[in-house]
């Protein structure tokens, strides 16, 4: 049989996918091991015993300093920033998506200014957001919005007239003004797309935050990275770096669900056309 | 006086021809069906009719009136494909109807009518459906019902706006055989019970003349390479069905 068509058992298939998993974490305890042999004080790779100590610390002991448990506040502040930036990303992408996509006038006056926006870095502007918003929580937030809201209204604009345009002249046969046209037609078919678009982004919002919170913050997942960075804590880094991970995965599932269960059309409607 | 009315129609893509002085004249309960060769303008002319390209020269009068510039309730359409709204179920499609073209403030502001509006309107969709033949499915989506059972809904959900005219750019083209003869009953039986006056491209000739009053034939008088383009379609041929088909009264075909 040809390797294209052989597919493995659907039990076979979980173990497979479990695999690397598994071997990158062999393949670090086997490492960490044989450092730990040499020098005893090494860092770079330490211990699950140690990385489990640090959880402890850091995940289950309040701090006496600030009364408040590290893992559990720089979670909140850094979800909080994520969120407030990706939610008014993806509200500017709808509503000038669609906007931009329906509205010819609009693409004429928009299109190929959000198109040049888009290829501005943030991270280039993030120095200009610091000067003109402060340090505070409005500029990380305006750093994830700013990064990822021209790509998303690209993104819904190219979406929106990608529709069959049969479809815009069916709705108007029907009796559609644009508004209900956008209302009706337009916007309950780019929202699931929207979410497929807004998973894509998860990435780049978190590095965009982690970015920020880096540079300049006194709370968040970055911060505490880079903060006992200048002590080489590889037993608090890793764990920080596993949890985002971890974040944005579940994430990215929930969005996958949300999708299914709010447009249950969907999936069928994508593959039919 | 007739309820569409075509004269010294022309249509050019930059310098290319595609229909020269059609001059042409349709009654009010007309089914006229549209044949020619691949390519000769049946879709463009349509898309005149349903003001989603303008003619170059030329007028279309409904009803004596120039047709309004864009498309609109008073003409309404099925396509071969992409006609119903897949994020919408089966009864959903055909109550968009209402949904859309119903007056009033919160209508007009929402998209959707309500109350005692909305309850008739959705008595009226599910007559329609059962019409069709589509009682059974109102609750599916258009991706789990098969081609013919979705041309069916599109004509349904085309019917609910009352149309003065419905446009059909091969309705029925991607259909089986047997499934094309179903639903050739359902487009008869609709056309004999309903204010339907019917423009209808097809490049089936059985179907043209099994189901229409009037047969009309776009050729191009001049069709060479060397000729760039100079020569559009004209009508080629103009037949009525004999015995003529009544509108009302299926016994006379
Ligand atoms: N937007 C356009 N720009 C330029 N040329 C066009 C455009 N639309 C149609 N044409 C040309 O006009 C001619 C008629 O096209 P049309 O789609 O009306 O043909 P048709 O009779 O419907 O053909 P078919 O039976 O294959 O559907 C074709 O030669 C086509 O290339
Ligand atoms: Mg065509």
């Amino acid at each position: 049989m040809r390797l294209v068509n052989r597919l493995p058992a659907p039990g076979w298939a979980r173990v497979l996918a479990l695999l690397p998993f598994v071997a990158v974490l062999v393949l670090y305890l086997i490492a960490s091991a044989m450092r730990l042999a040499d020098n005893p004080a090494d860092k770079l790779l330490p211990s699950f015993a140690t990385i489990g100590d640090a959880i402890v610390r850091m995940a289950f002991t309040v701090d006496i300093r600030t009364g408040t448990i590290p893992l559990w506040s720089d979670t909140i502040a850094s979800l909080g920033r994520l969120f407030a930036g990706l939610g008014i990303a993806t509200l500017i992408g709808a509503v000038l998506g669609i906007a931009i996509g329906v509205l010819p006038y609009l693409r004429a006056l928009l299109g190929q200014f959000v198109a040049v926006v888009s290829m501005v870095p943030p991270l280039a502007i993030l120095p200009i957001l610091f000067i003109t918003m402060g340090l505070g929580e409005a500029s990380k937030i305006a750093l994830i919005a700013i990064g990822i809201a021209p790509l998303l209204i690209r993104d819904i604009a190219l979406r929106v007239t990608d529709m069959p345009p049969q479809q815009f002249v069916k709705a108007q046969t029907l009796g559609a003004s644009s508004w209900t046209l956008v209302l009706r037609v337009v916007l309950p078919q780019i929202l699931p797309r929207l979410i497929d678009s807004v998973r894509l982004q998860i990435g780049p919002a978190w590095l965009f935050l982690i970015s920020a919170e880096a540079i300049a913050s006194e709370s968040g997942l970055g911060y505490r990275i880079f903060l006992v960075r200048r002590y080489l804590a590889m037993d608090v880094i890793l764990p920080y770096v596993a949890w985002i991970t971890l974040l944005a995965f579940v994430m990215e599932i929930a969005l996958v669900a949300l999708q299914r269960r709010a447009f249950p059309w969907f999936a069928a409607a994508r593959t039919a056309q | 006086m007739s309820l569409i009315s075509v004269r010294h129609l022309w249509k050019e893509y930059d310098d290319k021809v595609v229909l020269e002085d059609i001059n042409l004249e349709i009654e009010e309960r007309a089914f006229v069906a549209l044949v020619g060769p691949s390519g000769c303008g049946k879709t463009t002319f349509l898309k005149m009719l349903l003001s989603e390209e303008i003619p170059t020269r030329g007028i279309i009068e409904l009803d004596g009136k120039p047709i309004p510039k864009e498309p609109g309730p008073d003409r309404g359409v099925v396509y071969q494909r992409y006609s119903v709204f897949p994020h919408l179920t089966v009864l959903g499609n055909v109550l968009l109807a209402k949904d859309l073209g119903a007056r009033g403030p919160g209508t007009r502001l929402l998209g959707r009518v309500f109350g005692a509006a909305r309850r008739a309107a959705t008595e009226k969709a599910r007559e329609l459906l059962a019409a069709v033949g589509l009682a059974h499915a109102a609750d599916k989506y258009p991706s789990q019902l098969s081609g013919g059972m979705q041309q069916r809904l599109a004509l349904a959900q085309a019917l609910m706006a009352e149309p003065r005219v419905l446009l059909l750019d091969e309705p029925f083209g991607a259909l089986d055989p047997g499934i094309r003869a179903d639903i050739h009953v359902l487009m008869r039986k609709l056309w004999h019970e309903r204010a339907l006056t019917a423009v209808m491209v097809t490049h089936d000739l059985p179907e043209a003349f099994g189901l229409a009053t009037r047969v009309i034939a776009f050729e191009r008088r001049r069709d060479e390479p060397s000729d760039g383009g100079r020569y559009g379609a004209r009508i080629a041929k103009d037949i009525g069905i004999w015995p003529p088909r009544v509108a009302g009264a299926p016994k006379a075909v």
